[in-house]
């Protein structure tokens, strides 16, 4: 059953109970929340998304609750579980969305070294997958957000999994987390994009969650075949600008921004090699969201040498 | 009577895995991921060639518990490695206590385990000498705080930990497995006369079989936190199975439980190890251990305790009693590190007037955390 054939009331109290079982492509998490907008944003967010029957096996068991006590009606305030064990520090009641999509984040990140995982994100078309990897601040989230609204695939803006075995990428296609700026670029970019309420003071600054395409979501458990890594730069007011990036450092990079390759040992060392043979490596110097479409579109088209 | 749990099932009858629902295999994950014990699961599904059996998406889980484990094992040799060019020319013994003589000794008590740092025993004259022989290799001290240092310093069983600068790995330095001030007086000389070199190494020891399995003991049953409870207990569990085929194990065990005066460890670990892991012991060595039980109002206070304690610390194996069992092991287990006094002037300091953590320490803490 996808999530957009319940009503509000039925997400709420399967919420409630812990028996919402969300599918994000490789994996199952539980949900457990008694938080109200937790129930509105996932009915917003993760509305093409299928659930599994309550007798499945879920990889991860999560809750977002508030807080008990005083504080409760003061300032609210909610708390993350992994499994019932409390995690992380509390956040204001309004970010519980936000709350839940990181802690599902961490919750894939800790535990699934089945996977290599790198903090980039995730495009495809046409078969072929374009890796973004970066620190935060390069403007990967505004870069994969815009490019998913014209035609490339989402699978993921913030953690590509690395099978290590086939060498192909696998997403979850969750909702793309954008901060600040980004979110009124995004929303004149693509107009028909669906955000949540924007939150402000978060330790990102203020963010909103954008929802991914359909077609994503429908395609979420097909991985893809790494073609390039592609370094965003953001700079205001730069004319675009694609250069080659050498290879070792490209190398450097993904084992950096990756959470668990010092636990892969070997394999690790091995795939991401063969990630890099296999893949061209640029970094992307640009301003507007409509050149780096453009240099995407050659890159596509084999323009780009 | 109170049930066994899953993870305890499926780790002593292994055979019935394959019979499980997904629903089974849900809860029977959570439950080894929270004692530390899925890559121990993993490990031995992949001993009895049943691993394939298990439905996928749990078999992932245990698949990527054991990676961790198998990095954590070649770290571990690599840092033991550090740790013996660090103090080849140290002039004393370094015997290897716990998770890393496991390890080093090739034990199956190692199988699938899970390690924080490392542990070491030194007799108490030679200390300092390792302690500077691990800074001048790039080993610091923590809890820099004068009140912290003459804790460890005057009342511990160890120094305080160090870390290395540039690995971040540490290792605790012992001269003793109790504390100074603990209530059982143990015969640290006895114990450090009788440790087996390491195949391999110039200068690295392990405890010898029986010394092993009591320090297993004393740790477990000295320890206030027992997140690690149910893994502890199977570590006894694997010695006992591991050394028992030894006939001279069993007969050198209670002899020399007297002798170190640890006997009241070894009672405790021979009777939760028997009652909640079937582990086999001969009876004649249950009746000799009898020697360490307290006495007989105490001992079921005690089993009232450990019975649950020693349970996974999972929400489905918490019964009425668990928060209460949890909270006495813990006020018994400071009772029994120093006298009444001593640990009122330590735990009022540390109430009333904790130091600021100076920023490092405050970041290591979280990153720990």
């Amino acid at each position: 059953m996808k999530i957009s054939e319940f009503t509000e009331a039925e997400l709420e109290s399967r919420l409630r109970c812990g028996a919402l079982l969300l599918n994000l492509g490789p994996f199952v998490a539980r949900l457990n929340s008694d938080v109200v907008s937790i129930a509105r944003d996932i009915a917003l967010m993760y509305a093409d998304f299928h659930t599994s029957p309550e007798n499945t096996f879920a990889d991860f068991h999560v809750k977002v609750a508030l807080d008990t006590g005083l504080r409760r009606w003061a300032k609210p305030q909610v708390r993350f579980y992994f499994d019932g064990r409390p995690s992380f520090i509390p956040l204001p009641a309004d970010q519980a969305f936000a709350m839940l999509e990181w802690g599902l984040n961490w919750c894939v990140a800790a535990h699934s070294h089945q996977y290599l995982i790198i903090h980039a994100a995730v495009i495809e078309r046409e078969g072929k997958a374009a890796i973004l990897p970066a620190p935060p601040g390069s403007g990967k989230s505004t870069l994969c957000a815009g490019l998913v609204n014209r035609g490339w695939r989402l699978l993921s803006d913030e953690l590509a999994l690395l099978d290590m075995d086939s060498d192909l990428i696998y997403g979850m296609c969750r909702p793309v987390n954008l901060k600040n700026v980004s979110v009124d670029v995004i929303k004149q970019f693509a107009p028909a994009a669906v955000f949540t309420a924007s939150v402000p003071d978060t330790t990102k600054g203020t963010i909103a969650l954008m929802r991914p395409p359909v077609d994503s979501v429908q395609r979420m458990n097909q991985p893809a075949c790494p073609a390039w890594v592609v370094l965003p730069k953001y700079t205001a007011g730069a004319s675009p600008q694609l250069e080659r990036h050498s290879r070792a450092r490209t190398f450097m990079l993904i084992a950096e921004q990756s959470f668990n390759y010092d636990i892969q040992g070997s394999r690790g060392f091995d795939a991401v090699g063969r990630l890099i043979d296999q893949s061209q490596c640029f970094q992307l110097t640009y301003s507007r969201l409509d050149d780096a479409e453009r240099v995407f579109d050659d890159l596509l088209a084999g323009r780009i040498e | 009577m109170i049930p066994r749990d899953q993870i305890v099932t499926a780790l002593l009858a292994p055979d019935l895995l394959p019979t499980l629902s997904e629903m089974d295999w849900d809860l029977l994950i959570r439950q080894a991921r929270r004692s530390n014990l899925l890559a121990r699961l993993a490990h031995l599904l992949i001993q009895n060639g049943q691993i394939e059996k298990v439905p996928n998406s749990p078999r992932l889980h245990l698949f990527s518990a054991l990676r961790m484990v198998e990095r954590q094992d070649v770290a571990m040799r690599w840092e033991v490695d550090c740790i013996q060019n660090a103090l080849a020319n140290a002039g004393v013994k370094i015997t290897l206590l716990k998770g890393a003589a496991y390890v080093m000794a090739g034990l199956p008590a190692a199988n699938g385990r899970t390690f924080s740092d490392i542990d070491i025993i030194v007799p108490k004259k030679h200390v300092a000498e390792v302690e500077s022989a691990l800074m001048l290799n790039g080993w610091q001290g923590t809890h820099h705080d004068d009140y912290d240092q003459r804790y460890y310093r005057r009342w511990m069983h160890e120094i305080p930990p160090m870390r290395h600068v540039r690995r971040g790995t540490s290792i605790d330095v012992h001269h003793a497995i109790l504390p100074e001030t603990a209530r059982i007086k143990v015969n640290t000389p006895a114990l450090l006369k009788a440790v087996v070199a390491l195949p391999g190494y110039e200068n690295l020891y392990v405890l010898k079989p029986e010394d092993m399995l009591l320090h297993s003991a004393t740790h477990l049953f000295h320890e206030g936190a027992l997140d690690n409870g149910l893994r502890d207990l199977f570590d006894l569990d694997s010695l006992l199975r591991h050394f028992g085929d030894n006939p001279e194990f069993w007969s050198a065990l209670v002899p020399r439980a007297i002798e170190l005066g640890l006997t009241r460890p070894l009672y405790y670990a021979i009777r939760y190890t028997t009652t909640m892991l079937d582990t086999p012991v001969p009876q004649a060595v249950i009746n000799a251990a009898e020697i360490g039980k307290p006495p007989l109002g105490i001992a079921s206070l005690v089993d009232f305790c450990y019975l649950r304690a020693l349970r996974p610390t999972h929400d489905s194996c918490n019964t009425p009693g668990t928060g209460l069992a949890r909270f006495a092991l813990y006020i018994r287990s400071h009772w029994m590190r120093m006298p009444f006094l001593l640990l009122a002037y330590h735990l009022a300091r540390k109430a009333f007037l904790r130091p600021k953590q100076l920023p490092v320490e405050t970041a290591l803490t979280t990153k720990e955390g």
